[in-house]
């Protein structure tokens, strides 16, 4: 339809137009992601006096060196990893099997417990309701402070839930049914081998959310042994910046920083990378799996 | 004939709740499916929620939500009366409407772009690297921003200094907190953003368009008078929503750029029950706050779905 056959003057120097405008969205995007794998690679003098402003210039892994060396970024990183492992199972533990049960159309209460899930999107307890609570269960600084206090989210129920209204066939249930299976033995056996494709991608959702939270260890951890990765970076990130709050500098990370001033900004923009490495692995899953994602969630919403 | 189809209506009633148990006690296993489920809502929102009763109470963790005595509207008032209530409010609505206004429009506009784009490459390219950033943790933007924007280091004030300028202290500067934050912001979730409206222009049936160009429409009165339009229902339901969270900000960013230098307008609700609650162990009185900018919510919410279902037929509900 868009052949050049219709293709005026004016069409065309609109289309030039389109095209520089992504290009500059392109550009601003980029460069700043650019910049931090650059940063993190070159002579830090020359990173911090602008001279490295885009390709890497005396290229050093000192940085790296240095990051790798650090406890206690390995025992945030390890943390994190049990927080995203455990959390996730969790996560798909009562995500699925609720979302198959409301995907039932044979379900008695299907209405009330949806009612019941979607309520708390729009009415919640606020912070220091949901505070007292997990600290009333006795729940802080432990593991279970992590993965316990968000082990569903609506949204991802949903999702799961039109997954199964639209791929498993309603025969296939009847059929399961009268041959005499039990519910139990319909969903281990047929349902869950057919849905692979939906724990992908719930498996993704509730990881990424796990692997780059910090809130939820912000406030229900204070032993520094239990510190995700996230809060080990806003350490060295983030609180190392504020000079008149520093009294809270104790650990090791920070003393990292401290002790390499001239390779703090290296060292920062390292860890910046090091923090997202396992993200950007499975990012070109992410992309295809989110996206869907935000496509059923639109047709829902 | 009255009583006749009573009786019929109460054996029809007695079947159907004969049916119904007949249904529970079939599928007893679902409910075991959804046990899991259940038991996490009621313990991690449902409890909480009763909690919020502490707003007009003065909680005493060693009585609990139940045993702590009532005092009425005694929090609210005191925070409404603070000195620091305007402050707050003001730089709430100041940082959601600043937000709303930069950050609305810039998606619809890069889908509509991208969507003018036949070159399947470049299109998938601008794609795949304006929808990164939204996977990039909070903790890690903040940590670029604060570096980027250093006066002495940051790489954007070396451009600044090389364009012949005085560097700008950004992050020690309560005029810039607000700019920082929603630019950073449009950085992150722009191209994140298209995708809703992508999947909507991917429904416009192609017949208009070749309709349109027939009749000697340009490409650019196609988007404005085709796609545009399409994108409205979907436009609608994201500013209600938008408005509907004005007051409850993403503030997890917030609190990581806050510092005593931009405390004068980085100072928000959200943080403040933090500080107030959490850090200071005022539960009570910081329940209240935080309730107070719930209901300001909900009242928004409705009022908007209210306004929009009157003008343009597409509302929440």
């Amino acid at each position: 339809m868009d052949s050049n056959l219709y293709e005026t003057k004016r069409d065309k120097l609109f289309k030039y137009f389109v095209y520089f405008c992504l290009t500059i969205a392109l550009v601003a995007v980029l460069y700043p992601l650019i910049y931090i794998i650059s940063a993190s690679i070159s002579n830090p003098a020359l990173v911090n006096s602008g001279k490295m402003w885009l390709w890497p210039k005396d290229i050093t892994f000192e940085g790296y060196r240095l990051i790798f060396g650090n406890d206690s970024i390995w025992q945030g990183y390890l943390m994190t990893v049990v927080y995203t492992g455990l959390g996730t199972l969790i996560n798909l533990l009562v995500t699925i099997p609720a979302a198959y049960a409301l995907a039932r159309k044979d379900f008695y209460g299907r209405g009330f417990f949806t009612a019941l899930f979607v309520l708390t999107m729009f009415f919640t307890g606020g912070l220091i309701p949901t505070y007292l609570v997990v600290r009333d269960l006795g729940l802080i600084d432990s593991i279970w402070a992590m993965v316990l206090p968000n082990a569903a989210a609506v949204w991802n129920i949903v999702i799961a839930r039109v997954f199964f209204q639209s791929t498993i066939p309603r025969g296939l249930e009847e059929a399961a049914t009268i041959d005499g299976a039990s519910n139990f033995k319909l969903f281990f056996k047929i349902i869950l081998p057919l849905s692979a494709p939906i724990i992908a991608v719930m498996a993704l959702f509730y990881g990424v959310g796990h692997w780059n939270g910090y809130f939820n260890a912000l406030i229900y951890i204070s032993d520094r042994d239990l510190f995700p990765l996230q809060l080990v970076l806003r350490e060295i990130l983030v609180l190392q910046d504020m000079s008149s709050n520093n009294t809270n500098m104790t650990g090791e990370a920070a003393q990292l920083i401290h002790s390499n001033q001239q390779l703090a900004a290296i060292i920062k923009y390292g860890v910046m990378i090091v923090s997202s490495l396992p993200v950007i692995i499975v990012y070109p899953f992410l992309q295809k799996y989110f996206v869907k994602g935000v496509m059923i969630g639109s047709l829902k919403g | 004939m009255a009583s006749g189809s009573a009786v019929a209506n109460k054996e029809k009633n007695a079947a159907k709740r004969a049916s119904t148990f007949k249904k529970i006690i079939q599928n007893w296993q679902l409910y075991i499916f959804i046990l899991p489920a259940v038991l996490y809502f009621i313990i991690f929102h449902y409890v909480p929620m009763y909690g919020i009763q502490i707003a007009f109470k003065d909680y005493v963790p060693s009585l609990g939500f139940l045993g702590s005595e009532w005092v009425g509207f005694k929090h609210f008032e005191r925070f409404f009366d603070s000195y620091y209530f305007w402050d707050l409010l003001k730089n709430t609505l100041g940082i959601s409407v600043y937000e709303l206004i930069v950050g609305f429009p810039l998606p619809i506009i890069l889908a509509l772009l991208l969507n003018e784009v036949k070159d399947g490459f470049y299109k998938r390219t601008v794609q795949t690297v304006t929808y990164a950033p939204h996977f990039i943790s909070v903790v890690v933007i903040s940590g670029m921003i604060i570096a980027f924007l250093s006066p002495t280091t940051g790489i954007i004030n070396h451009f600044i200094s090389f364009l012949g300028f005085e560097p700008i202290s950004f992050m020690s500067d309560p005029k810039w907190f607000k700019t920082v934050y929603v630019l950073s912001g449009v950085w992150q979730s722009t191209g994140w953003g298209t995708i809703i409206y992508l999947a909507a222009l991917s429904g416009v049936d192609p017949q208009q368009h070749e309709a349109a160009i027939v009749d000697g429409a340009s490409r650019f009165q196609r988007i404005m008078y085709i796609n545009i339009p399409t994108l409205v229902p979907t436009m609608v339901i994201l500013l209600i929503m938008n408005l509907g969270n004005i007051m409850a900000l993403g503030f997890e960013k917030i609190l990581l750029l806050q510092n005593p230098l931009n405390l004068e307008s980085s100072n928000v609700i959200a943080t403040f029950v933090y500080q107030a609650g959490l850090l200071d162990a005022q539960y009570s009185f910081a329940a209240a706050v935080g309730l107070f900018n719930a209901v300001i919510n909900a009242i928004l919410l409705v009022v908007v779905n209210q306004i929009a279902r009157k003008t343009s037929e597409t509302s929440l509900w």
